[in-house]
């Protein structure tokens, strides 16, 4: 252990460490300037994405392997930032019209955001295990913020319950991968497995049990129950968060542990990857249709694409395709990122101070009164579709694409079909937006549409040079360190 | 006296499925989360069954350190999961989980 090795979790550091300073600082500041917590959390921010920035391209290990610094973790860990980054300006000021503007928000969500930098970076299960909760029991807060309001009690009850006991497989899952090739280091799991020092039937149980983990966390079917509750009862500052952060950690977590570490056994967990995806993807958006709340309509379209993200596992089962598919899983997880903060933005800007303004109908008669912030709609909900010149379209061409290479067509027809099933609900907003006349309610303020502005902007313009993004990920390597 | 690692393991599946199948069926969320507590415990146990078959190897450790890891965690989820309960109680006067539940569709 060495100074090198504090360097390698810096930005970790910086982000838990700026937290429970803030955590202090926060004491002093008025309560009506809350805003000012907002600030200096944002700066840890960038002091932590300038961490990341400085350390691009080095790949070592550290903490005896407890921490890997690679293309992978430092990609995610800049993207986890950005997401962190855009959640904050989005909360500002929804937080002040429901009156629970309160600084530990701010500090709650640099601790999830920790967990989740740290999740990015882990080499070995204890680090999985912890910055699953580090990342989760923050969110449980989170959930909660709202309350005496009751939709926020019980979102925060259910998704409490749900995670408390998705981690209790979580590790039930760990214990059993430890017993069956006698380490947690990732590293010396893929050693255990090639020299076939296992327990075959342990390696199967335990592997099943952590993907029913981890499936909780990222809301594939048939483990999304709590996913449409908990978005609904949250505050929306929350779920917009919720969706993307939680989402992405959870596949950082998916992506190590099955294609670095675990990839002797692909036999075993390929098939549950393939069945699940297909069905998340299919349930997600068959779901969808039928939803007349936004925030209910996006849950389900969360876990539709959470289904979509998944088929990079049975792909990745195929040795040669497996860089390709953490490739183009990692580009997928950029497109929802960016195409999710926006349209839960434009959520945030039309639901009212009380909390309604969330059904689908209140957006009619958007494109005549807001044109700006309606095209911005229309440009999401057909990134989320899959319709170009979006970056949705480029994510789900490239993600396909993997999965055809992999031998998997019928996975890809799955994939594609449910595009288009999905196109319905999606269109129906712009429809609504366009098409019916209407005098919606809608909030202006500056942060908040900035927010919009700029995903809006990196929706279009990655969906039509999306070279500068692929250039990026094409130098991102998860595999080599255990080559 | 000396228990095989088979033994300790069967005691902490029969704990785990105890604790899997009091979340599914009971509804007061206290218990529910106690049944949670149950399942983190049963694999404590299995790891210490492993690590103790793994014995003098160094890799055994990874084990007992776990152990501690998931204590400290359980505890925390403790601090947070009964402060929710707790407010919950306060503005229902209930801990039922069916009591609790407005939001569908």
């Amino acid at each position: 252990m060495d100074w090198q090795d504090f360097l390698s979790v810096l930005p970790f550091i910086i982000v838990a460490g700026w937290a429970t300073i803030l955590l202090l600082v926060d004491l002093w500041i008025p309560a009506n300037r809350k805003g000012i917590t907002a600030g200096l959390a944002v700066l840890g921010l960038i002091a932590a994405i300038a961490a990341v920035i400085s350390r691009f391209g080095i790949e070592r290990e550290a903490f005896d392997g407890m921490i890997i610094v690679d293309g992978f973790s430092s990609f995610l860990q800049l993207l986890f930032l950005g997401v962190g980054v855009i959640a904050i300006a989005q909360a500002y000021d929804y937080l002040r019209r429901r009156d629970i503007e309160r600084g530990e928000y701010y500090i709650l969500l640099l601790y999830s955001l920790s967990g989740m930098l740290l999740m990015a970076s882990a080499g070995d299960l204890i680090v999985v295990f912890l910055a699953v909760e580090l990342l989760s029991i923050p969110l449980y807060v989170l959930a909660a913020f709202a309350i005496p309001k009751a939709d926020s009690e019980e979102s925060a009850l259910k998704y409490f319950l749900l995670g408390a006991f998705a981690s209790g497989f979580l590790v039930y899952g760990i214990a059993l991968v430890f017993g069956s090739t006698g380490t947690t280091a990732l590293s010396g799991m893929v050693a255990a497995i090639e020299s076939a020092e296992t327990t075959p039937i342990l390696l199967l149980v335990g592997s099943g049990m952590i993907l029913v983990g981890l499936g909780f966390k990222v809301a594939a079917v048939p483990f999304h129950m709590w996913t449409p509750d908990v978005y609904q009862g949250a505050p929306t500052s929350v779920t917009s968060f919720m969706a993307v952060g939680a989402k992405a950690g959870g596949f950082a977590a998916l992506l190590r542990i099955f294609i670095s570490a675990l990839p002797g056994a692909a036999v075993m967990w390929m098939p549950l990857t393939m069945w699940i995806a297909a069905l998340t993807m299919a349930w997600g958006n068959i779901a969808a249709i039928s939803q007349t709340n936004i925030k209910r309509m996006l849950a389900y379209s969360s876990i539709a694409h959470a289904g979509y993200i998944f088929m990079a596992l049975p792909a990745a089962a195929t040795p040669e395709v497996a860089p390709e598919a953490v490739r183009a899983a990692l580009f997928y997880l950029v497109t929802y990122a960016i195409t999710n903060l926006g349209a839960w933005g434009v959520v945030l800007a039309m639901e009212k101070a009380e909390g309604s303004g969330l059904e689908i109908e209140d957006y009619s008669g958007l494109g005549k009164k807001r044109p700006a912030l309606a095209l911005a709609m229309a440009l999401f909900m057909l990134s989320l579709t899959g319709i170009p010149p979006t970056v949705g379209f480029m994510g789900k061409f490239y993600l396909f694409q993997v999965v055809i290479d992999a031998n998997l067509i019928w996975l890809a027809l799955v994939g594609v079909v449910t595009s288009l099933i999905s196109a319905y609900y999606y269109l129906r907003v712009i429809v609504v937006m366009y098409m019916r006349d209407g005098e919606p309610e809608v909030r202006s303020e500056a942060l908040l549409n900035s927010t919009i502005f700029i995903t809006a902007f990196g929706t279009f313009f990655f969906g039509i040079l999306p070279g500068f993004l692929l250039k990026m990920i094409n130098q991102v390597s998860l595999l080599d360190l255990f080559r | 006296m000396n228990i095989p690692p088979a033994y300790v393991l069967t005691l902490s599946g029969i704990l785990f499925a105890l604790g899997v199948i009091g979340v599914l069926i009971r509804r007061n969320a206290i218990v529910i989360f106690m049944s949670i507590e149950l399942m983190l415990n049963s694999a404590n146990l299995a790891f210490i069954a492993f690590a103790r078959a793994l014995a003098p190897a160094q890799e055994a450790l990874r084990g007992h350190v776990f152990v501690f890891f998931v204590i400290a965690v359980a505890a925390s989820e403790v601090a947070v999961g009964l402060a929710l309960i707790v407010a919950i109680f306060r503005s229902k006067e209930s801990i039922d989980v069916d009591e609790v539940s407005s939001l569908r569709g």
